[in-house]
């Protein structure tokens, strides 16, 4: 369902030209979990930005579904990232003056639901994501009444509520302490495991990735290694 | 995402920065409330400047002597002595023409006891009373016996019976003098509430006959009567434009003269309210423009916080749109911000704009005071502009979150 083709990326950074990938080619199939791995600087948030249609690849093409992303335009884009992907980021990035529940309907409110389906089924559907994740006595919190691993399971929540083919995480457990990590980690690979969602988790920790089937391992923006 | 759900989210994030929102909604509220008040007033002054005149009658016409010629240099209008009594006479007779009042008029030195003044004189037929809607505090006007014998009588204006005796009352059957001889008051006037330049209290009033021959002299013109002025009284004010042109041809088929040529001038007061409200109008558009400007400043304000509030948010637009907003939506959230703070300042600026004209329309300016006319119309003239400000100066703030690139938006620090 994901196929990379000799994808690569440069950027302009002032006049230096960086290369971020130099060729990058591999599948993901459906319910696959795979880890991306690499130093700082490997091009593997680049990759990332690309898989969730966040970018386009300079050169080299991205089928999404046997779809090639290069051949759509913004909206349409976006419309895959409300659909089929859902994001999980190190900073989790919710939208602090909301409460937990607006949080997670906002996928819903960009799907094009109207107002009284977002307060009927919307509502719904997210204390339904938030009560599997944990948070049910959390829903009208703000998110900064919340811990680091509460915030996480809210931005989690967020990436289910469209129900998605495909989680993307960026390093989702950088700023969780171990302890923490390790129940989001259980989380995600659950959520893989029961619901077939195809998970893609960008990190730079061996034990995170060791959670995974496959590892594909990037270096100076080419694949190292692809271990299943 | 709705309009509803856009609102709620700009709503919040307003309520977030409540100092900032208040002071650029500020912004706003005086350029609106700057708006209404400068309408009223102006809108006022143009409704007070309209009724002094139509107190005056708006049925009236003027006939006044045009410019006296000799050698071919025209003096100033008025000046040439070619209207006559037998002018006046002829008028009265015209269709359409209820009464007709000649008069002459010059300045005068009225004297009672120690107090004196200078004043204006004007030397009227009993007629002149209806003509100008003259109403008597006390006494009676100029009647037909004094016309005829020449009466050494006087009727005075409000203002001259108290600048001489300090009361209108017990004024009638004093005597006074006029540039020195004794004339005996049979009237005053109520008074007019004339301001300004030209107060219709401050003059008195003489029969014609004794005008000419005792007080302002008397020229003859073509064997008659020379006169300053004839008042015309149309049978109403949609007669007016019909009787000016009638009394045109009757004069210049007396006076032999072609148009363009004439010697005398016919002015209506519907042309003298014409140009006062002219006047006032353009004032008005002068007042409203400056006022127009400060909410023009307004807007810039509202520019401004709306491209602060982008920049701080560059993440939050990231991640709007890595869950799915398209670039309508980011556009549509950033407008409707936008919107309510210049919405917002626009309704808090009539209500305060509709108090500062109400404060103004309580305080004396020199004896009168303007009643300020707040329309609903200057409402949401002002209402529909700051929400246009809103838009306007909302748009390119809108459209530079809408086109951030989500990746480089994430990644803002």
């Amino acid at each position: 369902m994901i196929e990379a083709s000799e994808l690569t990326k440069t950027y302009h950074m002032g006049s230096v030209e960086v290369q971020a990938l130099r060729g990058v080619s591999f599948r993901i199939e459906r319910g696959e979990a795979v880890a991306i791995m690499g130093q700082s600087g490997s091009g593997k948030s680049t990759l990332m930005s690309i898989l969730g249609c966040l970018d386009l690849p300079t050169s080299g093409q991205y089928f999404l579904d046997g779809k090639n992303t290069a051949a759509l335009n913004d909206d349409e884009l976006a419309t895959i990232r409300n659909r089929k992907i859902g994001f999980v980021f190190q900073q989790f990035n919710l939208l602090p003056r909301a409460t937990v529940l607006r949080n997670v309907e906002l996928p819903l409110l960009y799907a094009g639901m109207n107002d009284s389906q977002v307060r009927k089924e919307g509502r719904q559907r997210a204390e339904a994501i938030l009560n599997s994740v944990g948070l049910g006595d959390r829903l009208n919190h703000r998110p900064s009444e919340l811990s680091g691993g509460q915030q996480q399971r809210a931005a989690i929540a967020r990436a289910l509520t469209n129900e998605p083919d495909m989680i993307l995480a960026d390093e989702p457990t950088g700023n969780l302490d171990s302890h923490t990590g390790a129940e989001i980690m259980n989380l995600l690979i659950g959520l893989n495991q029961s619901r077939g969602l195809t998970l893609v988790i960008v990190t730079h920790d061996a034990t995170i990735a060791a959670q995974t089937q496959r590892i594909i391992r990037l270096r100076d923006g080419l694949i190292e290694t692809d271990q299943s | 995402m709705s309009l509803y759900q856009n609102l709620l989210e700009a709503l919040e994030s307003l309520n977030a920065n409540k100092l900032r929102s208040m002071l650029t909604v500020l912004g706003i509220v005086i350029g609106v409330s700057a708006v209404i008040a400068m309408l009223s007033i102006g809108r006022g002054a143009r409704a007070s400047i309209t009724s002094q005149i139509e107190s005056i009658g708006t049925n009236l016409i003027y006939v006044t002597p045009g410019s006296f010629r000799q050698g071919g240099i025209a003096s100033a209008a008025g000046t040439a002595g070619t209207l006559t009594i037998e002018d006046a006479n002829a008028l009265a007779s015209q269709a359409g023409v209820v009464a007709v009042a000649p008069e002459v008029d010059g300045r005068v030195q009225i004297s009672y006891l120690g107090q004196n003044s200078n004043t204006r004189v004007v030397g009227v037929t009993p007629s002149y009373q209806d003509v100008r809607n003259l109403t008597l505090a006390d006494g009676a006007f100029i009647s037909d016996s004094n016309q005829v014998a020449h009466s050494s009588v006087v009727v005075l204006g409000s203002a001259v019976a108290t600048n001489l005796f300090s009361s209108t009352a017990g004024v009638v059957g004093q005597s006074v003098r006029l540039g020195g001889q004794p004339f005996r008051v049979i009237g005053v006037l109520d008074s007019k509430g004339g301001s300004g330049f030209f107060n219709q209290d401050d003059q008195i009033f003489v029969p014609l006959s004794t005008a000419q021959t005792r007080l302002v002299g008397n020229e003859r013109f073509r064997g008659a009567n020379v006169i300053n002025q004839i008042s015309v009284e149309a049978a109403s004010s949609n007669d007016v434009p019909q009787v000016v042109n009638n009394v045109t041809e009757l004069m210049r088929s007396r006076h032999r003269t072609v148009p363009g040529a004439d010697d005398f001038t016919v002015t209506s007061q519907q042309d003298a309210l014409g140009a006062a409200t002219q006047v006032t109008d353009t004032l008005t558009i002068f007042l409203g423009g400056i006022a127009g400007i400060s909410l023009a400043v307004g807007g810039i304000g509202i520019m401004n916080i709306m491209l602060t509030s982008v920049t701080e948010r560059t993440r939050e637009i990231g991640l709007r749109k890595a869950i799915g907003a398209r670039r309508r939506d980011i556009l549509l959230q950033f407008l409707v911000e936008s919107m309510v703070l210049s919405l917002l300042g626009g309704l808090i600026g009539v209500a305060f704009g509709w108090l500062i004209a109400h404060l103004i329309g309580s305080v004396q300016l020199g004896g009168s005071t303007i009643k300020p006319v707040v329309g609903l119309d200057s409402v949401l003239l002002a209402t529909l502009f700051s929400m246009a400000v809103g838009l306007f100066f909302g748009i390119y703030p809108a459209t530079r979150a809408a086109r951030l690139l989500p990746v480089e938006a994430l990644r803002y620090e």
